[in-house]
């Protein structure tokens, strides 16, 4: 019988974990707090709570590509040897802990469910046109930013318009550029379109605002 | 360094974070990405946002002997080495002509690619990209490099889909404004446009995922050699 690894009720991004079966269960570590230890000491228990909380929602995110149960759970496993393999180079000042998973995720599954490569940028480049304000150095003060952006960003993706979020997941979890998903639901390109700017300068306002 | 002025848009960024797009489409907007800063901030705010998303997503439960099989695998899965600080030469290093993600597929010297002449003043270049098994031939985007004499315009043409056009070097001008490096501009079918290329010539990174169809008299010689 498969049961479930954690509570349906979703996380609070940077909320206390609960973790079953974890040697800290209880603490009030974070996700974040969790990917710097396995990248640091190479934490198993740490790891095994980033694997509770993770896998069950990346196992969704797969299957929602169009991935089988059984082809979902094998890409699972891929993903968290990633996390393991990958987790020295996950930076707090960057990016929350569930968007690093999230773009780990989905470079693994463009690789092997398409079968292409993602072009990326590669920040070392020398041909890199540098930000013209650069980012400000203080490490401890951006990763305290990136959390509470990440807070608020939740709370603005609670607060979206129904049509608007409903065509935001498709965009992220269906593989498809936001012209199929206008033709393949009857939609207007320019509504499909104009939904998405909307969603995302709400979004983009909640993360951008430190007041 | 000038920063681009003509963007991809929030709808494409939007595809590009969530991993929508094609090889070719992605290579068009990462290539855009590495001239220009905001809308890299922009693409890590999409990131964020797929990041919230995975969160507030309905979880499915794994398999409950899932996790003992990633552990007992883990030891055969010694972390990737950090990539090493990268060092700061003391003095500028030249800035390579053609940016990443672009060079690895075609390197930085355009000069030494196998150009094919389109008509005077005209050449391309396909760029080969990871073969794709699934989907029927012909049905995926693909990338060229275009080479434009000082002057030069492609016969007018629309799309069926959507093109993509990157300027690498030089720039080339239309009914949309002057483009530079750094600048993407975007035609759907509903663009007729007459692109230019600027005094110095202009070398850009082409994408279309749709056939390309030229109009007008020049159109019928050159549509059999320009099959996008």
């Amino acid at each position: 019988m498969v049961r479930p690894l954690v509570p349906r009720a979703p996380f609070p991004l940077n909320a206390p974990m609960q973790d079953i079966g974890s040697p800290d269960a209880g603490s009030d570590q974070t996700l974040e707090d969790r990917l710097l230890a396995v990248g640091r000491d190479r934490d198993r228990a740490a790891f095994a709570a980033l694997f509770g909380h993770f896998a069950p929602r990346l196992k969704a995110y797969l299957r929602r590509q169009g991935c089988d149960a059984a082809g979902a759970e094998e890409l699972v496993q891929e993903v968290m040897l990633l996390v393991w393999r990958r987790a020295e180079t996950y930076d707090p000042a960057q990016a929350s802990a569930s968007t690093w998973v999230f773009t780990i995720a989905r470079n693994k599954r463009i690789d092997v469910l398409r079968r292409e490569q993602r072009p990326e940028i590669d920040p070392d480049d020398p041909a890199l046109v540098p930000a013209l304000v650069p980012d400000r150095p203080e490490s401890a003060d951006r990763r305290l930013e990136t959390q509470e952006s990440a807070g608020r960003l939740r709370a603005a993706l609670k607060d979206l318009p129904p049509e608007q979020a409903e065509l935001l997941r498709l965009a992220y979890f269906e593989d498809k550029p936001h012209s199929v998903i206008s033709i393949e639901r009857g939609i207007p390109l320019g509504t499909v379109k104009s939904r998405l700017r909307l969603a995302m300068e709400r979004l983009r306002k909640a993360l951008r605002d430190t007041a | 360094m000038t920063v681009p002025t003509h963007h991809p848009g929030d709808t494409l960024l939007i595809d590009y974070a969530g991993g929508a797009l094609d090889e070719a489409v992605s290579l068009a907007v990462a290539t855009h990405l590495a001239l220009c800063p905001c809308c890299r901030l922009n693409v890590a705010e999409m990131e964020a946002v797929g990041g919230a998303l995975l969160e507030e997503i309905e979880p499915e439960a794994v398999d409950p002997t899932s996790l003992e099989a990633v552990l007992a695998r883990l030891d055969e899965h010694p972390p990737l080495p950090r990539a090493a600080a990268p060092v700061r030469p003391s003095k500028p290093v030249p800035v390579p002509l053609i940016p990443e993600p672009l060079r690895r597929y075609i390197g930085d010297d355009p000069s030494r690619l196998p150009w094919t002449r389109l008509m005077r003043g005209m050449d391309c270049c396909d760029i080969p990209l990871s073969r794709t098994l699934s989907g029927p031939p012909g049905s995926r985007s693909k990338a060229r490099l275009m080479r434009l004499g000082p002057g030069v315009g492609p016969p007018h043409h629309t799309h069926r889909g959507i093109e993509l056009t990157l300027v690498l070097d030089g720039g080339f001008t239309d009914d949309l404004g002057q483009f530079g490096r750094g600048d993407l501009s975007v035609a759907d079918g509903s663009i007729r446009h007459r692109p230019v290329a600027d005094e110095e010539g202009c070398l850009c990174l082409a994408v279309t995922d749709g056939l390309l169809r030229f109009t007008g008299a020049l159109g019928l010689i050159l549509n059999p050699f320009v099959k996008f």
